[in-house]
């Protein structure tokens, strides 16, 4: 005890001593950035003298846009070697002939270690449409695990589905429903290394859920446990507006993707690894090039649960690291949003992707925590910017693919892309994030130049081709799927200000509560309604996500970009910014939120409740 | 030059040091404080290691969120009952040490009758910063920062022997409050060390 006392006041007399200069620091780093001394890592840039290692590369491997702490405790990660291991590719989830643990039920099956805490409802609403228990069943267990982010990092402890991170992707198909057991194995709160809570609630992120599969933020359970999870994969309208056609075709998703979504502690359990890919296929996007809408993908020959070809889902995530232990590094006193130094892609700092000359198609999707991205496709032989094709926003494929020469990607999109190697043979291209962000509450709004942004990751292009190139030049303008009509009356307009009050993220006026308890206002199951979002929170920019529905643009402050023209399930709200959109809530009944995806915002109870009631029924509250 | 092989890194040997212990270098300065009862505590020792606590900050005059954000506080206090003082711990930091004495913090307590387990703290005006900038109730704005009559009703919650910590606003209702200490009050027996 004596010795500890000694070491205390020792370093508190250095605390002291350093104080005034550390807030000094932490003020001029601002200052630092602006007049050009701080690189886009937080990185001294050059001519400052970082020590050889690191500064040698600095220009082009360069992590972070921001202060590389993004949030006053000035981390700044260890330096790591760019794109010296391959980009991963995740495994699929194979299916399971029988699940582990009882027979599964469709009530709770609460003595049988169950954490549900409502039955199934798909079954009893629906008897003719859906089998209990359905024949397709998985089971993942969320546990602890040490993986490489980096050659020149230690292990990492993560938490992952099945002990991976990114967790294994989830192939579905629309019309085959599915049961998951999700079992919590996480350890105990005592061993959660720094950060992370183990109880859990896991997110199908932009699926038609029934509220009792969808985690809801309170419907978490706790490590021993588990939780059966119902995914329909049924249309958006089977049961009401396209009943005859057992759902709307033109509704159908593509790339989705589940993390946990725990109240209070999405961001550090995303952080910690809760995260993967879940792609549904049909009879048009079927995941093989010479099907369908012919877009690139050449499938296992013998398995639907296998990795596809030339069709590559890229998480991408930032993150910061420990200087000192090397471990990953949790702000954990952070209410402004997390802002990595270090960008991994499918869990690597910047990997490297050996691609073949011909088209790929990549699913894009930016897992937070807080970071917004602007991804474009660089040649930095020539410092040039390729075209590209994006063939989705969300989880939806576009009326048609749009020639781009970027993506702009908050957290929790995803983006679909086709990018064509033909003419790059043997070139090395990159991914370059070129949006400027210094802090959590959103991009500064410039765009930094062409070659000066975060290298992200590499394609380093081959010479030969395994597989000749049968999916459709996005170039020809394919048609995909129609957007449905947004010229139903709504049943109720509401509109919802998001402010910010004393520090406390308020929509219309009123807090958050973090119990989940009352719904700020119910839907009549099966009406449309129509929703104004207005951004009155002064500096702050949100990416909104609404569970269960998609939306369309009816208006918004800003231009429209062709690529908005779509339905989404995520909306960028922008400085000062309102927007109307359109809804039709179908189907199911159930508690819903909706949140602002910036995880740290959310944690921060920027979340509401809303529920789906059977008709007749819900308000009209203009205001909720 | 993106294609030139990087030198390879140091060899580095990495600190050990717990999550734990990361956690209280960065963000629980063991500064010394007075308590409300003129009472001389600090920081860490006394106030954070191994407990269960909420934290906000405030100052005895403030005619802003204060008021609302203490009742609301208060009442999640009782609800909480006997556990605030045996294994929760509720802290209230002034953003105005000098004019909150102890005696003047004492007052606050008493005019609102504030129950046991509740402790107002002030102290030397730059150990009440280092302590606010650590555990981030700032803005980010540094004009409406520096402003303290718009501080944050935000309040943190947590339990520093499990590394458990996350934030609810100060105006949420008490029985949300008080359900967010009960998710961090996990059981402690198999609590891990901090050094090492």
């Amino acid at each position: 005890m004596h010795i500890s006392r000694f070491r205390e006041k020792k370093s508190l007399a250095i605390a002291r001593k350093n104080r005034l200069e550390i807030i000094k620091a932490q003020l001029n780093r601002r200052d630092m950035l602006k007049a050009g001394l701080l690189g886009g890592g937080g990185y001294l840039v050059l001519k400052n003298g970082l020590s050889q290692w690191a500064s040698g590369h600095e220009a082009w491997a360069r992590g972070g846009g921001g202060d590389g702490s993004g949030s006053g405790t000035g981390i700044v990660s260890p330096p790591t070697r760019p794109f010296v291991e391959a980009l991963p590719i995740m495994p699929v989830r194979q299916p399971v002939t029988t699940l582990s643990g009882p027979t599964p039920t469709i009530a709770p099956n609460t003595a049988g270690g169950e954490g549900r805490t409502r039955p199934h409802q798909a079954f009893g609403a629906y008897p003719t449409k859906f089998t209990f228990p359905p024949a397709l069943k998985f089971e993942t267990h969320q546990k602890e695990a040490f993986v490489s982010m980096s050659p020149d990092l230690p292990p990492q402890p993560i938490w992952g589905f099945d002990g991976q991170y990114p967790a294994p992707t989830h192939h579905a198909r629309y019309g085959q429903e599915l049961l998951i057991r999700n079992f919590n194995d996480l350890p105990p709160a005592s061993q959660n290394r720094g950060f992370g809570m183990p109880s859990v609630s896991t997110h199908l992120h932009n699926a038609h859920t029934p509220s009792e599969s969808d985690g809801f933020p309170c419907d978490f359970f706790s490590p021993g446990q588990f939780y059966d999870q119902h995914y329909p994969n049924a249309l958006a309208g089977f049961g009401s507006t396209h009943a005859s056609t057992n759902g709307d075709v033109n509704e159908a998703l593509s790339t989705l993707w589940y993390h946990d979504h725990r109240v209070d502690f999405t961001s550090q359990n995303v952080y910690k690894g809760l995260t993967g890919f879940y792609c549904i296929f049909n009879q048009f996007d079927t995941g093989n090039e010479t099907t369908g809408y012919r877009l690139p993908g050449v499938p296992n020959a013998s398995n639907f649960f296998a990795p596809i070809q030339y069709d590559v889902p890229l998480m991408f995530a930032d993150r910061v690291f420990d200087p000192n232990t090397g471990q990953l590094f949790f702000d954990l006193f952070n209410f402004d949003g997390i802002l990595g130094d270090k960008f991994l892609v499918n869990g690597k700092i910047q990997p490297f992707f050996e691609v073949e000359p011909r088209r790929y198609r990549f699913r894009l999707l930016n897992s937070g925590p807080s970071r917004f991205y602007q991804m474009f496709l660089t040649d930095q032989g020539s410092n040039t910017q390729l075209p590209f094709f994006q063939i989705a926003t969300d989880g939806n494929l576009l009326p048609h693919p749009i020639r781009v020469d970027n993506v702009i990607i908050a957290v929790a999109q995803r983006m679909d892309v086709i990018i064509d190697f033909r003419n790059f043979a043997g070139k090395t291209l990159y991914l370059e994030n070129r949006m400027e962000q210094i802090d959590g509450r959103g991009p500064t709004g410039n765009t930094v130049p062409a070659g000066a942004g975060n290298f992200v990751m590499q394609f380093r292009v081959g010479t030969t081709v395994t597989h000749p190139d049968a999916s459709v030049d996005p170039a020809t303008n394919p048609t995909y799927y129609t957007l449905p009509a947004t010229t139903a009356a709504p049943r109720v307009s509401r509109s919802f200000r998001f402010e910010r009050s004393s520090g406390q993220w308020m929509i219309n006026g009123q807090i958050m509560s973090s119990d989940c308890a009352q719904p700020r206002f119910s839907v009549q199951q099966n009406s449309v309604e129509r929703w104004s979002l207005q951004n009155n929170s002064g500096g702050w920019m949100h990416p909104v996500h609404i569970h269960f529905e998609e939306h369309q643009i009816m208006s918004q402050s800003l231009p429209l970009l062709a690529t908005d023209v779509s339905r989404k399930d995520v909306f960028r709200l922008q400085h000062n910014e309102t927007t109307q959109l359109f809804f039709r809530f179908r189907d199911f009944t159930g508690r819903y939120p909706f949140h602002c995806h910036n995880v740290v915002h959310e944690d921060h109870a920027m979340m509401l409740r809303w529920d789906i009631v059977p008709a007749p029924g819900g308000d009209t509250n203009s205001q909720p | 030059m993106a294609n030139d092989t990087p030198p390879p890194p140091p060899n580095k040997r990495w600190a050990k040091i717990s999550p734990r212990e990361t956690i209280r270098r960065r963000f629980f300065p063991d500064v010394r404080l007075t308590t409300h009862e003129g009472k001389k505590v600090r920081f860490y020792e006394d106030l954070i290691e191994n407990r269960c606590v909420m934290i906000n900050f405030m100052y005895a005059r403030c005619q802003g969120i204060c008021s609302p954000v203490t009742a609301n506080l208060r009442r999640a206090q009782q609800l909480l009952a006997d556990r605030v003082g045996r294994d929760m711990f509720m802290y209230s930091f002034t953003l105005k040490p000098e004019e909150d004495s102890p005696a003047a913090l004492k007052a606050y307590v008493e005019e609102r009758k504030l129950g046991p387990g509740w402790t107002f703290l002030t102290g030397r005006p730059d150990d009440l910063e280092l302590i606010r900038q650590r555990l981030g109730f700032t803005d980010p704005d540094p004009a409406r920062d520096a402003d303290r009559t718009n501080h944050t009703g935000m309040v943190r919650y947590g339990n520093e022997g499990l590394s458990l910590w996350a934030a609810f606003p100060g105006m949420q209702t008490p029985e949300a409050i008080a359900k967010s200490m009960l998710w961090v009050a996990w059981p402690q027996n198999a609590g891990h060390t901090r050094k090492g």
